[in-house]
């Protein structure tokens, strides 16, 4: 059984659905590769985001 | 005020106009396949099949119809968009019925995005063959 840890489970997540969102989005291989880097940066960003904003919360 | 230049028509998709979508729902990256987009297809292939086995090796679980369950009848009509692989995992009984462990809520999600994100892929594989994009 595979028991990734939750960051681990988000940044696997985050690469997959910014490949297939680059592919899909986009026409050219450069506009791809671009669109793709900015969706992993606002997918994982966001989580870091929201977990200190949890952890701020938390307090 | 009119243009000087014009665009020429993409030509006329030859055969059956939806092949690209039902092959691309049944095996993700398979109708970009067809359409001659050989590396958008592996890409598309890996992505979607890696997120769904990953999932099922975090030991997802794997909706059924007929639950009577408004949000079970969602994750199964996610689940149901990775075409073929969720055939296979009913009929080879992978994945779990019921959420045990955190890391089978995460497996749970991951196999209903690999659905949702090949539903988008076979869309795009359809407009690549009528020619709505390039």
């Amino acid at each position: 059984m595979l028991a990734p840890s939750h960051f681990t489970a988000v940044l696997l997540f985050a690469s997959f659905a910014s490949v297939v969102f680059a592919v899909t989005q986009r026409s050219t291989p450069r506009a791809m590769v671009r669109y793709g880097i900015y969706c992993w940066v606002l997918f994982v960003g966001s989580v870091i985001a929201a977990s200190w904003l949890m952890w701020i919360v938390r307090r | 005020m009119a243009s000087g230049t014009q665009t020429p028509a993409p030509p006329k998709p030859q055969g059956f106009l939806y092949s690209a979508l039902i092959l691309g729902w049944l095996v993700p990256g398979a109708g970009h396949l067809l359409t001659r987009h050989w590396i958008r297809a592996l890409l598309l292939f890996l992505a979607i099949s890696a997120m769904f086995f990953l999932g099922i090796a975090m030991q997802a679980k794997v909706y059924v119809p007929n639950t009577g369950d408004p949000l079970d009848m969602l994750g199964f009509a996610g689940d149901l968009g990775t075409g073929a692989l969720y055939f296979l995992a009913r009929i080879f009984s992978l994945g779990q019925s019921t959420v045990q462990l955190v890391t089978a809520d995460y497996g749970t999600k991951f196999v209903v995005v690999a659905g949702l994100l090949n539903f988008v892929a076979a869309v795009d594989a359809h407009n690549l063959r009528i020619g709505r994009k390039v």
